[in-house]
């Protein structure tokens, strides 16, 4: 019987208001394969992976699970079919064992008790069957985020899942954990586990899917395997149209300083160094990239960058200037432009329109302020400018930035941030979460007020995003900054491995 | 304006749902509901001076539903309004009968002045522990009223008791008559008042610089900061302006209906408050119609009483119905699903115990 679709979707259509999310949308899922899910945001794949795991109905189409024709009303009924999904954002108890995480809703019980013997068996056993195990009793919290989501792995092989979905499941990891991630999907493919892997990185794609469906605006446009297409033709599936991969060609000039972080130590929220005696400098028209993994200090370097977190030493220096810590006003006064980490909880506020959003930071000040009022022919005059020059798609000024698409929202900060005619710019991770025609948009953005001279600071941990980009690389590893000569001496593999072990051959 | 219309919606619903429930407990405990609820009407508005004495209930519940929007729109829940209106009350009447030989067109913004310094700084008190200690507004709030009621208590029984012979009350004498409201073509001052401090309001947080900081930290505390609003100083501004306006109502109060301060007169306005704050849907002008329907029903429900045999407490049942079915917009929105709600600035009530996150 190999071969046959585990799960079968015919002429699948769903919209929301009049909006078209999935139109006509037929997808196979063959036993034991590794079918990867290609598309931007919005093309239409939560929608419906959504519908497969009981979260939403379909309007029209059917669902077929191992031949049999299923409604799948809620998502109980998808995990007694056997189907789990993983998503972005785990949805473990941070304070329990990942043996507590495991069972957490289907325990076994004695006559009044959990039965955690028997838990312990069962996922030992499992461990056997599949061939990756976990340590039962360590409190989830304090796992690194790969060993997290196996713990969320596990969970749904307990549960008996045949068909696992995995949401963007590497959008969160590293490269030694994507590739440990890759290790352990093959083997549970190999034990006729069927995987439906979602993401927009096409170079995962191409290394671990069986075959590829491509959506775009709701609807299938392609379903190929990896040996008869090559990135660049599935980048143009996906976007419907021919996009190019940026990249920095150009030798960065040696311009005066804008910006100097000297002896930096900053403290982390719990209290302990989480950067120490960092420096380094930026200079105009060059783009430095501190690649890392997430937590090693680059939330609170920023933070101090940006004046929002208390500086323990050192100094931070704006065109020549110390800056006093804790004044991001002074920050941006001074020629600071931000774009943060969080978009969604610093960068923007959301209940508010576009309009108010692009004058965040310059509210008080002429053309907005006149003494104590606003001028709101101003701001809005201001927002349709802007919404023009940065290619905001929207309705006018006064729509809410909430009900914008990420991509949308990320437009409405750089328009903010890069109309100030400032000279350093702090971007941290500024295209986390976005497409790939935003993610080129944001590059491209970035590249010209390179080019107009500022000095751009470019934290990310997207690999890839740092070499294509980066004019000097600089790791920064539990809090500490590792230089990389040049641009030359990077390629992935050594940067890769600086990342998670820092410099450990010094030692 | 179909924004404007469907704003009305979740209010107007509210409303006549409590109206409803209220009606089916009426005639489970014997009355006529129509028959009640025209003698309410009637008791309102039925003649010129039941109007008069509707706008009279409805003054200090539009200044203290502005203390509390306005606090709100900073995410601040100001339930220390009751303590901060009540030194307002206390302190107008102080200086309206302290204060002595001077003409009404001073002695009358004297004493409002007064008010609304005693309530302004009673609020900027905890808008200073807020923003220096992180201590919960609504925690200080409950405390700091405790401290308004029995402090106003000791004054009017020893310092400022009112000494004349037959009196037997702890009250402050009479305030005189160069402080009290006049009444300006048959509408009680202090109603023109509200109404010109519900615009001042609405004008402050729509087109002030200041309202607009506020209006940052209300709907997202971390881009205040990452944008470099000074969080301190739009906290203690908006408790020291929302302290103020609660400050006025007593000031209004006093001067207008109470004439003196009398411990027990007023308790429950400030927290009433709250009520108007939320049927108005938290903007400065909404509560004017807010506060005039819940005056009308505390106008009317002694006609009510009168002539319809209906105890007045149905009046506070209903008006708690009101409240529930407001905060409780969920439920109006699942029975009259198809109607399109309108989406504004949300608000967070029941947020904001562990800080702002």
């Amino acid at each position: 019987m190999d071969g046959f679709p585990v799960l079968e979707l015919k002429g699948i259509s769903k919209s929301f208001h009049g909006v078209m999310a999935n139109s006509g949308v037929d997808f196979k899922l063959k036993k034991g394969e590794i079918h990867a899910l290609l598309g931007e945001n919005g093309a239409g794949k939560s929608t419906l992976m959504n519908m497969i795991c009981g979260l939403l109905q379909p309007d029209r189409g059917e669902i077929f699970i191992q031949g049999n024709r299923r409604k799948i009303q809620n998502p109980k009924i998808a995990i007694q079919l056997g189907v789990g999904m993983i998503h972005q954002h785990f949805m473990i108890v941070p304070g329990f064992t990942s043996l507590e995480n495991i069972i957490l809703g289907s325990e076994p019980v004695t006559r009044m008790a959990i039965d955690f013997r028997k838990a312990r068996k069962q996922i030992a056993a499992l461990s056997d069957q599949y061939g990756f195990s976990i340590d039962p009793d360590a409190v989830t919290e304090d796992l690194p985020v790969g060993i997290q989501q196996r713990v969320e792995i596990f969970k749904a092989l307990y549960r008996k899942v045949g068909i696992l979905i995995l949401d963007e499941p590497t959008a969160v990891l590293t490269p030694q954990e994507t590739e440990d991630l890759f290790r352990v999907m093959r083997r549970l493919a190999r034990k006729s586990v069927s995987i439906i892997f979602i993401t927009h990185k096409l170079r995962e794609v191409m290394q671990i899917a069986d075959s590829i469906t491509v959506m775009q605006r709701g609807a299938i446009k392609g379903v190929l395997s990896p040996g008869e297409t090559d990135e660049q033709s599935l980048a143009r599936m996906m976007i419907g149209r021919e996009i190019n991969m940026i990249s920095n060609d150009r030798s960065a000039g040696a311009g005066r300083t804008v910006f100097e972080a000297s002896g930096l130590s900053v403290n982390s929220s719990r209290g302990f160094e989480a950067v120490s005696d960092v420096s380094f400098c930026v200079r105009e028209g060059e783009i430095v990239g501190i690649a890392g993994i997430q937590g090693n200090g680059q939330m609170e370097l920023s933070e101090a960058i940006a004046g929002l977190r208390e500086i323990a030493s050192g100094n931070i220096i704006l065109s020549g200037k110390v800056m006093p810590a804790l004044h991001p006003r002074k920050m941006m006064e001074n020629g600071l432009a931000h774009i943060p980490e969080d978009r969604l909880k610093y960068g923007l506020v959301l209940p508010f329109s576009i309009a108010e959003n692009q004058i965040l930071c310059t509210y008080y000040r002429n053309p907005f302020a006149r003494f104590m009022w606003r001028n709101r022919k101003a701001m809005l005059n201001n927002s349709r400018e802007l919404m023009d020059r940065f290619d905001i798609r929207a309705g006018g000024p006064e729509e809410s930035v909430k009900t914008l698409s990420g991509g949308n929202q990320q437009k409405v900060i750089i328009s903010r941030e890069f109309s100030r005619n400032s000279i350093f710019l702090l971007a941290n991770q500024p295209t986390r979460g976005l497409d790939v025609g935003s993610i080129e948009y944001v590059h491209r953005q970035m590249l010209t007020l390179r080019d107009k001279g500022a000095g751009i600071l470019l934290i990310s941990s997207e690999l890839d995003e740092i070499l294509s980009l980066a004019d000097s690389i600089l790791v920064i590893y539990r809090g500490r900054l590792i230089s990389m000569a040049g641009k030359e001496g990077a390629d992935r593999a050594s940067l890769g491995l600086m990342m998670t072990r820092g410099l450990e051959r010094e030692k | 304006m179909i924004l404007l219309l469907r704003s009305f919606l979740v209010p107007a619903g509210s409303v006549l749902l409590a109206f409803l429930t209220g009606g089916i407990l009426l005639f489970l405990s014997g009355s006529h509901p129509v028959e009640a609820y025209i003698a309410l009407f009637q008791g309102a508005f039925g003649d010129l001076s039941s109007i008069s004495r509707t706008l009279e209930k409805a003054t200090p519940l539009i200044m203290n539903g502005l203390a509390i929007a306005f606090a709100l729109k900073a995410g601040l829940f100001n339930i220390g309004a009751q303590g901060q209106f009540l030194f307002g009350a206390f302190a107008a009447a102080v200086a309206g009968f302290y204060v002595q030989a001077i003409p009404s067109v001073f002695h009358i913004p004297l004493a409002i002045f007064a008010g609304m310094t005693a309530g302004g700084i009673y609020g900027l008190v905890q808008g200073a522990l807020k923003a220096f200690s992180g201590a919960h507004e609504v925690i200080t709030g409950i405390m700091c009223n405790y401290i308004a009621i029995n402090m106003t208590d000791y004054l009017v029984n020893h310092p400022f008791r009112d000494r004349s012979p037959g009196n037997i009350v702890a009250r402050t004498p009479q305030i005189l008559d160069t402080s009290r409201f006049p009444d300006v073509a048959g509408i009680p001052l202090g109603f023109i008042a509200a109404i010109i401090a519900a615009i001042l309001v609405w004008w402050i947080v729509r087109y002030a610089v200041f309202g607009f900081e506020i209006r940052v930290v209300g709907s997202g505390i971390n881009a205040a900061r990452y944008s470099g609003v000074r969080i301190r100083s739009v906290l203690m501004g908006t408790m020291l302006i929302s302290g103020a306006l609660a400050g006025l109502g007593g000031a209004v109060e006093t001067q207008g209906v109470v004439h003196r301060f009398q411990p027990g007169f007023n308790t429950g306005l400030g927290f009433e408050g709250i009520t108007i704050a939320l049927l108005g849907r938290v903007h400065p002008l909404g509560i004017i119609p807010a506060a005039i329907l819940i005056g009308a029903m505390k106008a009317g429900a002694g006609m009510m009483q009168f002539s319809a045999g209906v105890e007045n407490e149905i009046i506070d049942v209903i008006q708690a119905l009101i409240l529930f079915f407001v905060t409780a917009d969920v439920i109006l929105q699942k029975m009259l699903p198809g109607i399109k709600w309108a989406e504004g600035e949300r608000l967070s009530l029941s947020t904001g115990w562990g800080g702002n996150s």
